[in-house]
């Protein structure tokens, strides 16, 4: 039996997951890592996982109802993350999720990791298409570890965004980075060995693979 | 700043490419799942597929494209044609597409936007519309390529289907489709401006300034070409350098 650390990419019936294995082998393999990328719904593979990925596209209250859904996985995840501290990355809604509460259609309870609501962007410039859709750069507000060695600020590199909707941490420590849409929009948050990007890293080209790598690498 | 966007897109028959001409170095320049790369390399920054594939019975194929693109590629994906069912889009998202586009569908039926867009949320669903003029700022949806007049106002059906959860409108013009005569500008501005979402500007791309001109004049959120870029005339990469230079905001950091 193979004893190498194991990367599990939470599948909650939340759209597809293929594109979010594959980034997740290639970034793996070229970070010459020996992780495993498995995506999973069984709560005790999420316990024995080294590291914890949770995507997620769509609404907020979907979302959140399609994870309650799966047997045993909230308590998985509480457990294994807040409890052993095993390093996290929530991403799109799997990081809107880790807010106190979601303001879509629906006031919904989120994880409370981080503290604060999602709600729907508004534009200073009402010009401004909602969805926020497509390629966008990074302005960091604080450093950390998961953009290490990624150009940032106006000249830098891109991420994918597609979103109605953004976390405003309630705590500015948890801000990693913004995007500027009509206004600073967060693109990153995190808090100790837990993180979580707006933008798709498994869609952000090569920007999305440094990040993954980071990821694979993140000893919080 | 969020940047403008340019999408090449690729007529895919039975799982080969069709119009496309060999220039490229590829191995088999019928193979989709080559030219993705190719664009992918070159900076595209989304990549569209329409199936044109005659038969339903066949949608095996273009699912086993998706999937070894979404396996090689790590940039988003719009896949359109012959999409009827709910159970059409789930096949395409779980295969690896982020977005799907819906066309003849969402004409016959309004509320499969509905369904569509609560189901798997409004930022993987597209309405593709195809609009023809019938009068100074009026056009009419058309379906069929063209040949099927509906009696449909396109912006008021635009509206609609944003109303319903669209998540972004792909508009085609089939007066200039296959003229290399531009966009019709008046069309993709009229859309753009009546909707909160963003609009793709599609058909009649002759030249780079006709690039230029969809978004400046069309007011698109994002361009779409096929056979300026399949025919070698002009790279993804330039394309996007031209319109930086016209003063548009491009990412050119790939």
């Amino acid at each position: 039996m193979s004893a190498a650390p194991t990367i599990a990419i939470i599948d909650y019936g939340s759209g597809n997951l293929h594109s979010a294995h594959k980034a997740f082998e290639r970034a793996a393999r070229e970070a010459g890592s020996d992780a495993r990328v498995s995506v999973t719904s069984d709560p005790d593979a999420v316990r024995r996982a080294e590291r914890i990925v949770l995507p997620g596209v769509g609404a907020f209250a979907d979302c959140r109802r399609g994870l309650n859904a799966v047997p045993g996985m909230v308590e998985a995840l509480e457990e294994t993350v807040r409890g052993r501290g095993r390093p996290f990355l929530g991403i799109c809604v799997g990081m809107q999720l880790l807010a106190t509460r979601g303001l879509e259609y629906e006031t919904t309870p989120g994880l409370d990791w981080i503290g604060g609501d999602v709600a729907a962007i508004t534009p200073a410039d009402t010009a401004l298409k909602i969805p926020h859709m497509g390629w966008n750069t990074l302005d960091v507000r604080r450093a950390h570890p998961l953009l290490a060695g990624i150009p940032t600020g106006a000249d830098g590199w891109h991420a994918y965004f597609v979103h109605s909707y953004a976390l405003t941490p309630a705590d500015a420590d948890d801000l990693v980075a913004v995007t500027d849409y009509g206004g600073p929009v967060t693109a990153a948050v995190a808090s100790d060995n837990i993180a979580g990007t707006q933008f798709h890293p498994e869609k952000s080209q090569k920007l999305g693979l440094a990040l993954i790598k980071n990821f694979i690498g993140w000893r919080p | 700043m969020l940047k403008i966007r340019v999408i090449p897109c690729l007529d895919v028959k039975d799982g080969r490419v069709v119009k496309g001409v060999k220039f490229l170095d590829l191995r088999d320049a019928g193979d989709p799942v080559e030219w993705a790369i190719a664009y992918d390399a070159a900076g595209a920054d989304e990549l569209c597929f329409l199936d044109i594939t005659a038969s339903h019975e066949d949608r095996g194929i273009l699912l086993d494209v998706v999937q070894r693109t979404a396996e090689a590629c790590f940039m988003p994906l719009t896949v359109g044609g012959g999409v009827r069912t709910v159970d059409d889009i789930r096949a395409l998202l779980l295969a690896g597409a982020d977005k799907v586009s819906i066309n003849t569908a969402a004409v016959k039926n309004r509320d499969f936007v509905k369904e569509a867009a609560e189901k798997f949320g409004d930022q993987c669903i597209v309405v593709a519309i195809d609009a023809k003029a019938v009068g100074p700022g009026r056009w009419e949806i058309f379906t069929h390529g063209g040949r099927n007049a509906t009696g449909i106002e396109a912006i008021a059906f635009a509206r609609e289907v944003v109303s319903l959860g669209a998540g972004e409108l792909l508009v085609t013009s089939m007066d200039k489709d296959g003229t290399r005569s531009g966009y019709d500008l008046a069309l993709m501005r009229a859309i753009a401006d009546a909707v909160s979402v963003p609009v793709i500007a599609s058909g009649g791309v002759g030249t780079l300034d006709d690039l230029v001109a969809g978004v400046r004049e069309g007011h698109a959120s994002a361009v779409l070409a096929a056979s300026i870029f399949h025919f070698g005339q002009h790279s993804v990469g330039e394309a996007k350098r031209h319109m930086a230079a016209a003063g548009l905001p491009m990412r050119l950091d790939t």
